[in-house]
């Protein structure tokens, strides 16, 4: 999986060396700085306060809430929390920022240095965030409705976002994208961001540079402004990387600009040089106090924190003997995590982790639903483990029940009672079915007597379908064994 | 009984309280007046019609325990009044018409106060003379060639014209103090964070402060405790206990302690304003004050700093104003054009000069040798004050250098126009309170004002210092009415 990802060029290895600025949209009802509300895909301008549209007059009110997300976050990042830091003012003209300018944090942000923790193939790695810093989102610019005007939506204007940005540590396509469902999960274990991609609640822009191997000095950066998915993000970066050395293999030098992504082109092409970079005049926002608080008020924040996902892993681990990877795939989706933790309340984990991993899985997939949209409820599948394990049902039986649970959340209970699917397990039962098949196939006794024993599984193969798949596979194996003799 | 017009806010209140005037009677006053006095241009706004007829909503059912009982009120064009027009005296908000009301004057009717209309000012409150305004600049009642000094100069000409019983202004480097000092009338700055700044269209944020501007300290006390509140919609406004200011006024200020800081007597200060700060210091003493020597020494920067903070925070805050969302708008081809045409056409030029000043200032490369030493400097001025309120219990000063200028005479030479502020702009960069009341007249007969300044939230206590002045320079100006038109 997570092999070394270097580029190959002229018998010469390049190494890529990757930092992300992830923006990411605090979970909270109302904006950063005013009340109205953020739910995603309202009517146009709906949920636009005077102070989001920047009347005359209007000032910025800090909403206390999203200071607790962000601390919380930094909590979940390991990071240093700041008990001062301060809001500035990034100028710049645009018609989706009302304000002609929008309220960040720049030199002293809310949570400073940090790290998170990656399980790759290869083993865990930490990769270092540098800090993370609350600031207002801009409006919408729609292009395409009006054919001679630029309409604006600003629903969005003035919603908080907390921008993460993490060192340059990360060495591949693969790394990038399982750093990203790392602080995914981690923020939705923490109710800080819900990391829909798809509504733009995840956005990141992606740091290249490329150095040949065993340098130690980072090469020249460009920043590919605003990716939205994971996979646009490893197809930039890899178009990206080998832009780079194409340039440097000839000869050249990479210039330091903002590049954008062209999606349907696959390529990456330059937005402004470094000489263009705009100047954005900080200055700290003399409508907003610096925003201050102290250890208590951290500390309260502290003892709101749930498990998260390091510590679930290891928790199953130790207490249920699981395997790292098992692990990881239980818990990296906080509601997978909760799943499987309501089914072993009651029944077998093992069982647990392989029915949820295995089938539960690919059920899902193949209807395309969330966890939290499964047709079979985490106590009706709890029940199908039990009567698995308890014997009443073959594990092969237990997958035709799994199916028609499938059809709508149908106690498993029932459905072995109404379709009688419960296991023969009466010995004596089984001997008349044993019995039966060998009469009808004496031909096939004498091959099997005669060292051809192979044909065993043949055997075990009738019992099973003249029983319709109820035979108890165990027994029926120890009774074959006694007669075939 | 005397003309209305003729009585103070404080005996307009009492008078209604008694039921000798009636509302309607003070209102239809005041119209009358204002509408012969057009020709100071002092109104952007008028509000007349629907003043009259709230005034006699007001006596039909009159709740007489209002602070301001149906009192009519002009205000500074700079407040947002809901569905009035409201300008900042510039064409790119020339057909603004706020849904919301500024907290102030939300404070003013929510205590009986009916709006008269609204005052012409400089553009965005930027200028000393109120010649910077879109709607031409307005004229002095102390003589047709003066200005009234601004930015708030239309209130300070209203009031000293008797167009309204007292009126309020903004003050962020002086705007209110200076044309109180041109016009013979009291200007109080309250410290910042007293009254709210939500609903005001911003200049500096961190400097302006609106504050009663009236015809006699009494009034201005009366004025301040109505509009001062805490407000959970200003970050910076301070909860603190607010006194009843009229109530607790008092003239006994004996064993007060008043500074006399010796960086304030600038070269070139005139023997009559030299006179009038002894003679306050005299009349300081007569009432039992002691009269200390203080020194502020980095009064100097002030001016410096104030012209880079003010333009650093303006810039930003009428970035607002692009054509997009409100206000004037001139099409182009393409989104910068709209900009430039909308801003080039929408700003005058003083607004302009101090967009690129500011722009400059917070530029990469420069932000550090302008901005940043802007705020050092600007913690330095507020330690002296510090440093000297540790020893005394205010501070005596000249309001302005001169009296009121000619119109026309510095508008042409930005830095002399700056200069004017040169006594008022370190008291916003401490954020403190400041009064400036009328002191006497220089040789031309042009009024003249001294300044108080205060702790932090120590109005009350300015207000006494100026209460016991007000009694003993007895000012007095002779106001011909030359610019009434029957």
């Amino acid at each position: 999986m997570s092999k070394d990802f270097l580029i190959d060029r002229n018998g010469k290895k390049y190494e890529v060396v990757i930092g992300l600025e992830v923006h990411a949209q605090v979970l909270s009802k109302s904006k950063l700085f005013s009340t109205s509300p953020t739910k995603f895909g309202s009517e146009p301008n709906t949920q636009v306060s005077l102070v989001d549209a920047a009347f005359p007059g209007m000032l910025p009110v800090i909403n206390e809430f999203c200071i607790k997300q962000a601390i919380k976050t930094g909590i979940g990042l390991n990071a240093k929390i700041n008990n001062k830091s301060i809001f500035d003012r990034k100028n710049y003209f645009y018609a989706d920022l009302p304000q002609g300018y929008q309220i960040s944090q720049y030199k002293d942000p809310i949570v400073g240095e940090g790290s998170v923790v990656l399980d790759l193939a290869s083993g865990s790695k930490t990769v270092g965030i540098e800090r993370l810093h609350l600031e207002q989102d801009a409006g919408k610019s729609i292009h395409d409705i009006d054919p001679k005007n630029t309409l604006v939506d600003l629903n969005r204007s003035g919603v908080a976002l907390m921008e993460i940005v993490s060192k340059p540590d990360l060495r591949s396509p693969d790394e990038v994208n399982v750093y990203i469902k790392k602080l995914r999960s981690i923020m939705r274990y923490l109710g800080t961001c819900d990391g829909n991609m798809q509504e733009g609640s995840l956005r990141a822009d992606v740091n290249v540079s490329v150095r040949k191997q065993g340098d130690d000095k980072y090469g020249t950066r460009c920043e590919i402004k605003n990716v939205n998915s994971i996979k646009f993000m490893q197809m930039a970066i890899e178009h990206e990387a080998n832009r780079q050395v194409d340039i440097l293999e000839e000869g050249g030098k990479i210039n330091q600009e903002t590049r954008l992504f062209d999606t349907k082109k696959n390529e990456t092409r330059s937005m402004r040089s470094k000489e263009d970079a705009h100047d954005y005049r900080y200055f700290p926002d003399p409508d907003l106090l610096p925003l201050e608080f102290d250890n208590d008020y951290v500390e309260s924040i502290k003892k709101e924190i749930p498990e998260l996902p390091d510590q679930k892993k290891s928790r199953f681990i130790e207490k249920f003997n699981l395997s790292s990877y098992e692990a990881n795939i239980l818990v990296s989706d906080l509601d997978t995590s909760k799943y499987f933790e309501t089914v072993i309340e009651n029944s077998d984990v093992k069982l647990a982790s392989n029915w949820i991993t295995g089938e539960l899985f690919a059920l899902l997939n193949e209807k395309n639903l969330e966890i939290t949209e499964s047709p079979i409820t985490a106590k009706n599948l709890s029940k199908l483990i039990n009567l698995i394990k308890d014997g009443t049902i073959s594990g092969k039986i237990g997958k035709t029940v799994f199916e028609m649970m499938a059809e709508g959340d149908k106690n498993p209970i029932d459905i072995v009672k109404e379709k009688g699917l419960k296991q023969q397990s009466d010995p004596k039962e089984l001997e008349k079915l044993v019995e039966k098949v060998i009469n009808q196939n004496q031909d096939k006794v004498k091959e099997y007597k005669s060292g051809k024993e192979k044909l065993f599984g043949f055997f075990v193969g009738q019992v099973m379908k003249v029983s319709g798949g109820k035979a108890n596979p165990q027994l029926v194996n120890e009774i074959l064994k006694k007669k075939l003799k | 009984m005397s003309n209305i017009i003729d009585l103070s806010l404080s005996e307009l209140v009492s008078n209604i309280k008694n039921k000798k005037i009636s509302s309607n009677e003070a209102t239809s006053a005041y119209v009358e007046r204002s509408k012969k006095s057009r020709s100071l241009n002092a109104y952007n706004e008028e509000t007349f019609d629907s003043a009259l007829k709230k005034s006699t909503e007001f006596d039909s059912k009159p709740d007489l325990n209002k602070k301001l009982p149906g009192v009519p009120i002009a205000v500074k064009d700079l407040f947002c009044t809901k569905n009035v027009k409201t300008t900042a005296s510039s064409k790119i908000l020339n057909n603004f018409i706020p849904t919301y009301e500024s907290t102030v004057t939300k404070n003013l009717w929510n205590d009986g106060a009916i709006l008269l209309g609204k005052l012409n000012c400089d553009e965005f409150a930027m200028g000393s003379s109120n010649e910077t305004s879109y709607f031409g600049n307005v004229i002095s009642p102390i003589d047709k060639d003066l200005v009234p000094g601004g930015s708030s100069g239309g209130s300070a000409s209203a009031l000293a014209a008797k167009l309204t019983p007292a009126t309020i202004g903004t003050d962020t480097g002086g705007s209110i103090r200076q044309p109180a000092s041109f016009t013979g009338t009291v200007g109080l700055k309250p410290t910042y964070g007293s009254c709210s700044r939500y609903g005001i269209v911003a200049f500096a944020s961190s400097l302006d402060q609106a504050g009663p501007m009236t015809r006699n300290v009494k009034d201005a006390a009366l004025l301040l405790e109505v509009m001062s509140s805490f407000d959970n919609n200003d970050s910076t406004s301070v909860d603190f206990k607010r006194p009843m200011y009229s109530n607790d006024l008092s003239k006994n200020i004996k064993g007060k302690k008043i500074g006399i800081p010796k960086e304030y007597r600038v070269e070139g200060m005139s023997e009559e304003i030299e006179k009038l700060w002894e003679d306050g210091k005299k009349y300081l003493k007569d009432c039992g004050a002691e009269i200390i020597d203080v020194s502020l020494p980095h009064t100097k920067f002030a001016l410096p700093t104030y012209y880079i903070v003010a333009p650093a925070e303006a810039s930003s805050n009428l970035a607002r104003y692009d054509g997009v969302k409100y206000g004037f708008r001139t099409e182009g081809d393409n989104l910068i054009d709209m900009y430039e045409k909308t801003r080039s056409a929408g700003f005058g030029d003083e607004v302009k000069r101090r967009i690129m000043i500011g722009t400059y200032v917070l530029s990469s490369g420069y932000y550090d040798a302008y901005y940043l030493k802007a705020q050092k400097v600007r913690r330095l001025i507020k330690n002296d004050f510090n440093n000297v309120f540790q020893k005394v219990d205010a501070i005596l000063t000249p309001s302005t250098p001169s009296s009121a200028f000619k119109i026309g005479e510095k508008s042409n030479d930005p830095v002399s126009m700056y200069l004017n502020d040169i006594f008022t702009v370190p008291v916003n960069l401490a954020g403190l309170p400041g009064i400036s009341i009328p002191a006497g007249l220089d040789k031309k007969g042009y009024p003249l004002g001294i300044q108080i300044i205060g702790k932090s939230f120590d109005e009350q206590n300015i207000l006494n210092i100026a209460y016991s002045m007000e009694d003993k320079i007895n000012f007095k100006f002779n106001l011909k009415e030359w610019w009434m038109n029957e």
